[in-house]
């Protein structure tokens, strides 16, 4: 699904690269944490998969585009292939917590129909049943970040980016995103995840990718937060 | 997107900007009312040119008591140069019509003009000089006259009266240039104000065209709502800036044609033409203005 060759990243006027020389592979159905200090380049990784960044060399391949090749115009249908998730949730503030959902699909062309149809289905997924005409201002973090993931995946995309979707829930609230995003992932989407909580990469055992001055420096199948050799 | 949907943003989007759609409305009604007005001078310029070139004759003055041209010299025309200049008036191809204006005529129409003067009562009959009124095909055809018979004997001088009216219409032309000019001002003001409420409205509203980055909008369905609330103000505005227009028409229907009886007024068909004309600056250039600002500030 995602396969970086040989990638770097030098951004304009910076001496060292952000990324340097990345390869590796994410397959379909993975979940995969990324995890690495502030500055180890996995924003510029996940910057790279969205296309907000383009490398200064190497190859990149999301969902079966070349991204070295993908003219502008055509983004916005690799977006569509993608679901983002972020630690400030990025909720509309002025919509209601279905119509923050049904966004994309308003986006992407959908009729009211289908809306009303997935609709339901997504707050049951997330939980949030009972407060579909609150506002993210009137729900709790945690709920607006259930609410994010399921705009993400109201479109069913094949992949999945969360960019430390738990940094600013606490504990006991991360669990539960941890679990909604899980289960998303059981149904065959592929999950990668940048993080700093620790925790919460011990507990799930998936596989890790560490990062550190835009090097890949562990690529575990069964990993944890810290490397223990 | 469904059309339903982008309705409903561009509807949300000029509500929540009122005081800036409403400024944007009342900027484009005055502009284009400014140019409407430029246009309608034009249209009221060309009005009474047609109206007066059509009035106005060549004069072709006959030797008096009082000439004092070199052509005159031998005195008073006599009824055989009068009656020759007459017949080569007629042959002329660019004559339409020769009337004939004896001295006593003269002094009628003299008498009529300067009635409350004192001047009409130390003037005789005699003293005015009688003339030919010669009525042209085309005006502009003047100079055939002039060089037919100026320097004939008999002939005082030829006199026309489009050059009396010319140094008129140039003022008018200057006026009217000015009202175009204004409106044409008024008009790019209009225009960089469109393009900094856009700019203010993408910048108000980053979080929604964020989300719809992520989730991935194409850049004109992005762009879209914004352009349509551009050309819905400037729609909006155009309807007020048309219906100033006809008001003014309909005050110089009522008002101001029963006032001065002496020239034609624009008619309602320059209203519309005008308005039309309004319509298609004011889409291009709200159009124009969204479209250069959107590009700049909601790149994908």
């Amino acid at each position: 699904m995602i396969r970086f060759e040989n990638v770097t990243k030098v951004y304009a006027g910076q001496e060292r690269p952000a990324l340097d020389g990345v390869n590796l592979e994410i397959t379909k159905g993975e979940f995969v944490f990324l995890v690495g200090k502030s500055g180890s380049g996995k924003s510029t990784f996940l910057r790279l998969i969205l296309r907000e960044e383009r490398p200064t060399s190497g190859v990149i391949h999301v969902a079966g585009k070349d991204l070295g090749k993908l003219a502008n115009h055509k983004v916005p249908e690799l977006r569509r292939q993608l679901g983002t998730v972020f630690q400030d949730f990025r909720l509309l503030p002025n919509k209601t917590i279905s119509e923050n959902i049904a966004f994309s699909l308003h986006v992407l062309g959908y009729s009211q129909k289908e809306i009303n149809r997935e609709i339901p289905e997504m707050l049951e997924l997330v939980g949030l049943e009972d407060k579909a005409d609150r506002l993210p201002s009137e729900i709790s973090g945690g709920e607006q970040q259930r609410v994010a993931i399921a705009r993400a995946y109201v479109t069913k995309p094949p992949i999945i980016i969360a960019d430390e979707p738990t940094g600013n829930l606490d504990p006991e609230l991360s669990v539960g995103i941890m679990k909604l995003l899980d289960r998303i992932n059981r149904e065959g989407t592929t999950v990668l995840m940048a993080t700093h909580d620790s925790g919460i990469v011990d507990q799930m055992r998936k596989r890790v990718i560490e990062l550190d001055s835009g090097h890949v420096i562990r690529d575990q199948v069964r990993g944890v937060y810290g490397y223990t050799g | 997107m469904r059309a339903g949907f982008l309705l409903k943003e561009v509807r949300i989007g000029l509500r929540r900007n009122l005081t800036m759609t409403f400024a944007v409305v009342v900027t484009v009604a005055i502009s284009l009312s400014l140019l409407g007005i430029g246009l309608l001078s034009n249209a009221q310029v060309n009005a009474m040119k047609d109206y007066w070139y059509d009035k106005i004759e060549v004069s072709v003055f006959l030797c008096g008591t009082l000439s004092e041209s070199p052509t005159c010299a031998n005195g008073v025309v006599t009824a055989e140069q009068r009656a020759a200049i007459k017949t080569d008036l007629d042959a002329l191809p660019v004559v339409d019509s020769v009337f004939y204006e004896s001295q006593t005529e003269a002094f009628t129409r003299f008498k009529e003009r300067f009635k409350n003067s004192a001047i009409a009562q130390n003037v005789t009959a005699d003293q005015l000089p009688e003339s030919f009124r010669v009525k042209l095909k085309d005006p502009t055809q003047f100079d055939v006259v002039v060089s037919a018979f100026s320097g004939r004997p008999g002939v005082d001088i030829v006199q026309d009266q489009r050059t009396i009216l010319e140094k008129f219409f140039r003022l008018l032309d200057v006026l009217r240039n000015g009202a175009l000019l204004v409106g044409l001002f008024s008009v790019i003001t209009a225009a960089l104000l469109i393009s900094n409420t856009l700019r203010i409205a993408a910048f108000n509203r980053r979080r929604e065209t964020g989300v719809m980055k992520l989730v991935g909008a194409s850049s004109w369905s992005i762009q879209l709502p914004f352009l349509l609330e551009g050309v819905f103000s400037a729609v909006l505005g155009w309807v007020f800036a048309t219906g100033l227009l006809s008001g003014l028409k309909y005050v110089v229907d009522t008002k101001v044609a029963p006032l001065l009886t002496f020239t034609k007024f624009f008619a309602w068909d320059q209203v519309w033409i005008s308005s039309a004309i309004l319509l298609g600056v004011g889409l291009f250039v709200s159009i124009l203005a969204s479209a250069l600002t959107l590009r700049r500030y909601l790149k994908v």
